[in-house]
C-alpha cells in the first residue's frame, strides 16, 4: 500500500485482520515494515516544518512525536491511579515535580477526569480508563495521535465520550475503527482489505464502498 | 462496586507516614519481613512462635487506623489474600501443627498489610524515584553500566506491584470461564488460560510501554 496522509482526521476501516493495526503500529515503530518505508513529516511545536522521521530507523524519535492509544486501556494503564499513570508518561520528559503535577492535572481536566485523579484505576469505568489512556498520551504533547480501535470495547455512552475527546484534540489524528459513526466524523477514510487500500476518500462514498464490501463477502 | 486490591493505591493524607520518604518505609517492611523469618519457630533464632507475626499485624493495623485507610480497603487486601493464605496455613497446620499454621497466617497477613501501608501512604511517582535512586549506584559495577537502567528497574518494580492484582483478575476470569464450561474442578482448565492470558497481557503491556516511549 502507498499513501500520504495530510488531513487533520484520518480513519482506517476494514475487517479484522485486514492490516489496519499493522499500518498504525508502523507509525511509531511497534512494527517495522519488512519492505517499503514510513516517513513522518510533522510540524514542530512552533509550527515550523520538522525534520522527517523514519520510525524504523529512529523508533525513539518517532515515539516522542507519535502518541499511541490501544484498544484495551488495561494494557496501557499501568499505574494504580489516573494521576500516577499520567505522571508516568511525563517521567521521560524529566520535568520539575511542580510542572509535572500541573501537567497531570491539566491532562486529566482535558478528558474530564480531574475529579477522579486519585481513585484506583480499577474503579474507573471502561470509558474512563480509555479516556485516561488518551490523557496519558496527550500529556506528553505528541504531534500526531494514533488510536487503534479506541471504542471497540466501549458501550454507546462511553463511545460518545471518547469520540468527543478525539474531536477536541488539536493535533492530527489517525485512527483505526469499526465504529462507522467515528469514521464518518473524520476528513478522510481508507478502507483496508488483505493488506491493501481498496477505497480512499471522503467518508460518505468510502464508507458506502466499505459497507458494500463487507456485505458482499 | 469497589473491587478489593492486594496492593491498594496511594491516598492523600497529612500524617507523618504520608510525609515520610519511601526509602525508610520500604526499609521498614524489609526489616519486618526479615525479623519475622528469623524469629519463626523454625527460623535460625527460633522459638518465639506467634509473637513476631502478631506484632507486625498489630503494627500494620494501627498504622492503617492512624493514616485513615478505610476498613473496606484493609478488608479487601485480606479478602484477596484469603484463599492462598488459608491453603498455606492449612497445609502448615496439618503437616507441622496448628501453631505453625497460625504463625503463617499471622506472618503473611501482617506483612501484606504492612506493605499496603507503604503503598497507601506513598505516591507511586515518589516510589519510582526512590527505587531508581537506590539502584543507580549499581551502575558503577563494571559490566552493569550499559545494561542497568535505573528508570527501567523502577518501572519494573511498579509493574510488579500492579501485576499482583492484574494476575489475580486474570485467574478469576479463567475460573469463571472454566465454571461456565462445567469444568470448575479441572486444574488445567484454570491454569492454562491463566498462563496464556497472563503472557498475552505482559506482551500487550510491553507494547504499550514501548509506544509510550518508556523503554527507549
Amino acid at each position: 500500500m502507498s499513501f500520504a496522509l495530510s488531513e487533520r482526521r484520518v480513519a482506517l476501516v476494514g475487517a479484522n485482520g485486514s492490516g489496519k493495526s499493522t499500518v498504525l503500529r508502523c507509525l511509531n515503530a511497534l512494527v517495522t515494515p519488512t519492505a517499503g518505508r514510513v516517513l513522518l513529516h510533522l510540524p514542530d511545536v512552533d509550527g515550523s516544518p520538522g525534520k522527517p522521521v523514519d520510525p524504523a530507523r529512529s523508533p525513539a524519535a518517532a515515539r516522542s512525536v507519535v502518541g499511541f492509544v490501544f484498544t484495551d486501556p488495561d494494557a496501557q494503564v499501568v499505574m494504580p491511579t489516573p494521576a500516577e499513570d499520567v505522571a508516568l508518561s511525563l517521567r521521560r520528559l524529566r520535568l520539575p515535580r511542580a510542572e509535572r503535577d500541573a501537567r497531570v492535572r491539566a491532562a486529566l481536566a482535558h478528558v474530564g477526569l480531574v475529579d477522579r485523579a486519585d481513585v484506583p484505576v480499577h474503579d474507573l469505568s471502561s470509558g474512563q480508563r480509555q479516556l485516561l489512556a488518551i490523557a496519558a498520551v496527550l500529556a506528553t504533547g505528541p504531534r500526531l495521535l494514533v488510536l487503534d480501535e479506541p471504542t471497540t470495547l466501549l458501550d454507546r455512552r462511553n463511545t460518545r465520550l471518547v469520540r468527543r475527546t478525539v474531536d477536541e484534540v488539536q493535533v492530527p489524528v489517525v485512527l483505526a475503527t469499526h465504529d462507522l459513526e467515528l469514521a464518518a466524523s473524520c476528513d478522510r477514510v481508507l478502507v483496508v482489505e488483505d493488506g491493501r487500500v481498496v477505497a480512499d476518500g471522503a467518508p460518505g462514498p468510502t464508507l458506502t464502498a466499505y459497507r458494500d464490501l463487507m456485505d458482499a463477502t | 462496586m469497589r473491587r478489593p486490591s492486594l496492593v491498594p493505591p496511594h491516598r492523600d493524607g497529612t500524617t507523618w507516614l504520608h510525609r515520610a520518604g519511601p526509602a525508610p518505609k520500604l526499609l521498614g517492611v524489609a526489616v519486618a519481613a526479615l525479623l519475622v523469618v528469623l524469629l519463626r519457630t523454625t527460623g535460625p533464632l527460633g522459638g518465639t512462635a506467634l509473637v513476631p507475626g502478631a506484632l507486625v499485624l498489630g503494627l500494620a493495623l494501627v498504622g492503617h487506623v492512624h493514616v485513615g485507610t478505610p476498613a473496606t480497603v484493609v478488608l479487601g487486601m485480606l479478602r484477596r489474600l484469603a484463599v492462598p493464605l488459608l491453603v498455606l496455613a492449612g497445609y502448615q497446620g496439618l503437616s507441622r501443627g496448628p501453631v505453625q499454621g497460625l504463625e503463617v497466617l499471622l506472618d503473611l497477613s501482617g506483612l501484606v498489610l504492612l506493605a499496603g501501608l507503604v503503598t497507601v501512604t506513598t505516591p507511586m511517582d515518589r516510589m519510582l524515584d526512590t527505587v531508581a535512586r537506590a539502584v543507580s549506584p549499581l551502575r558503577r559495577v563494571p559490566g552493569l553500566r550499559e545494561h542497568l537502567h535505573p528508570d527501567r528497574v523502577a518501572l519494573t518494580f511498579a509493574l510488579a506491584l500492579r501485576s499482583v492484582d492484574v494476575l489475580w483478575d486474570v485467574a478469576l476470569q479463567a475460573r469463571d470461564a472454566a465454571r461456565a464450561r462445567g469444568r470448575g474442578r479441572d486444574v488445567r482448565a484454570l491454569v492454562t488460560p491463566t498462563v496464556i492470558r497472563a503472557v498475552a497481557h505482559a506482551r500487550a503491556t510491553g507494547d504499550a510501554l514501548a509506544a509510550r516511549g518508556l523503554v527507549d
